[in-house]
């Protein structure tokens, strides 16, 4: 789901970052949720009785913005700002305690 | 203003009042509850749902029965709550661990083990194992373990669930929940029966009424001429993000919740009426646990929380008849969610004919009455 319908477009930003492998530019100061929610409506996510999730109350406080951030999983991207060349993805279930 | 007229009143919607009720609406008795507000201290909203045996009443034979009864009652209560509510509780009682990283300690709570298996005989049996048999059993246990206790008849639950099947339950079998009711007076009527005036200003009217009001049991206990007060003993909790993998065993201090979090707790303070979590002790959950499973390390805490434990002044349930006030019971426990089992059943009969429970005697109040005194 594309949201541009939804939200008056933002004037594209000049940080790159990967989302999915999939680059997209956000503004300085942007959180990836941010990032996230500006790039789909869709679900990031889905816990493990396969509800959707996306960010939601942006302050750090629901975990259900959780993505994969440079390697590292069960990043709270609401809490966390752009960065130029962040690869950020999406997770596929919940982690192992090994990290491939 | 009939809902204002019960044979029953229960004070306090905690696991403990709920599966009185529980067991009281099965019985086809009429009862109400009232309690608190959402911001009432609440053990049965913080604890670590475990179902556990393991040297239980060492030093108290009808403790030790008692909880063998509770534990060994479980499955067929859990059943049967499942079914009347479709929740799932997420039961698993395949056996339980002890672990320890002080010999010191392992060696005394084998002692507790070898008491307690006095009072059940051969009903009930633990292994005992060294750190090296413990790392057979399961590769991922860290060197730092001296040792191990198990239980078989131990397990876990999801305690949210518990609670909300119990609410749940209550309210299809036409029991009634006041919440924002915090009671502040209970007079007993002459002639019998009971009047409960809650802070809000409404006033209740009940033929018995059962105390099971957790840390807000004093000021009630001795309106009612009771004479147990407890006392609150905080513990702290961490959990996980959750982890794909299943841990491969339950223990007392670290516990995998059927949503993938991990779990770890198992700490007592005094600290009064304070529920926050604390730094330090926080830090030495965590260190704990990657002492016991080192894989434990890389993992992130989500979430902190303290919860206040009720105590009675000796640590065991309290199921009393006021003497004055023959309507009036108080009821009590260390481990509400062990015991639920039997609360629902066993603990409802007596409330309801005391004549059907003749072992219930050992936790009357009668063993305080002495020190009270004095
Ligand atoms: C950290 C921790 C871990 C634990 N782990 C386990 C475990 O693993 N296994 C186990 O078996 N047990 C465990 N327990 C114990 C278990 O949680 C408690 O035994 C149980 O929840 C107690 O339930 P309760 O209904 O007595 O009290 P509570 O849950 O505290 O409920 C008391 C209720 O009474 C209400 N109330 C108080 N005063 C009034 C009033 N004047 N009028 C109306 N309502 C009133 C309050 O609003 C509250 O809802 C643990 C406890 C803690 C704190
Ligand atoms: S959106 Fe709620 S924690 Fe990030």
């Amino acid at each position: 789901m594309k949201i541009d319908s939804r939200f008056q477009a933002r004037p594209k930003g000049n940080i790159s970052l990967s989302i999915d492998g999939e680059i997209v530019f956000a503004h300085k100061g942007d959180t990836v949720a941010t990032a996230l929610l500006a790039d789909s409506g869709n679900a990031s996510r889905k816990t493990n009785k396969n509800s959707p999730r996306t960010p939601f109350c942006m302050m750090g406080v629901c975990f259900d913005c959780l993505v994969e951030i440079n390697g590292s999983p069960n990043e709270q991207s609401c809490m966390i700002q752009v960065e130029e060349g962040m690869v950020v993805k999406r997770p596929k279930g919940l982690r192992n305690y090994e990290q491939k | 203003m009939s809902d204002k007229n019960a044979e029953f009143i229960i004070v306090g919607a905690g696991v403990v009042g709920l599966s009185i009720a529980l067991g009281l609406l099965q019985k086809g008795h009429q009862v109400t509850i009232l309690d608190g507000g959402d911001s009432d201290l609440s053990a049965s909203k913080g604890n670590f749902g475990l179902i556990w045996l393991q040297a239980k009443g060492s030093h108290f034979a009808p403790y030790a029965k008692w909880t063998h009864k509770a534990v060994k009652k479980w499955p067929d209560f859990a059943k049967s709550l499942e079914e009347l509510t479709q929740i799932n509780l997420a039961l698993e009682q395949t056996g339980g661990y002890e672990f320890f990283t002080d010999s010191n300690e392992f060696k005394a709570f084998q002692a507790d083990l070898k008491q307690q298996q006095i009072h059940l005989g051969k009903k009930s049996s633990y292994e005992i194992l060294t750190g090296d048999d413990l790392r057979k059993r399961y590769a991922g246990i860290g060197d730092k373990v001296v040792g191990a206790t198990f239980c078989p008849l131990d397990g876990h639950v999801n305690p949210l669930k518990l609670f909300s099947a119990l609410h749940s339950a209550v309210l299809t079998l036409g029991g009634k929940i006041f919440s924002n009711n915090k009671v502040k007076n209970i007079t007993p009527l002459q002639g019998g029966g009971f009047k409960l005036l809650a802070l809000n200003g409404n006033r209740f009217y009940s033929d018995r009424v059962i105390l099971a009001a957790g840390l807000g049991t004093n000021s009630l206990a001795k309106q009612l001429d009771f004479v147990t007060q407890v006392r609150p003993q905080r513990g702290e909790l961490l959990i996980t993000e959750k982890i794909a993998e299943r841990l491969p065993f339950v223990s007392s201090t670290i516990r995998q919740v059927n949503e993938g979090g991990i779990q770890i707790g198992g700490t007592s303070e005094e600290a009064g009426l304070d529920d926050s979590e604390s730094l330090n002790v926080m830090v030495n959950l965590a260190q704990h646990a990657v002492s016991v499973y080192p894989q434990l390390s890389n993992v992130r805490v989500n979430r902190a929380w303290g919860a206040l434990r009720i105590l009675s002044p000796d640590g065991y349930p309290v199921y009393a008849q006021s003497h004055q006030y023959p309507g009036a019971y108080l009821v009590t426990c260390h481990s509400g969610i062990t015991l639920a089992s039997l609360h629902c059943s066993l603990l409802a009969e007596w409330i309801i004919d005391a004549s059907n429970q003749s072992t219930l005697e050992a936790f009357s109040e009668n063993r305080f009455s002495i020190s009270s005194a004095a």
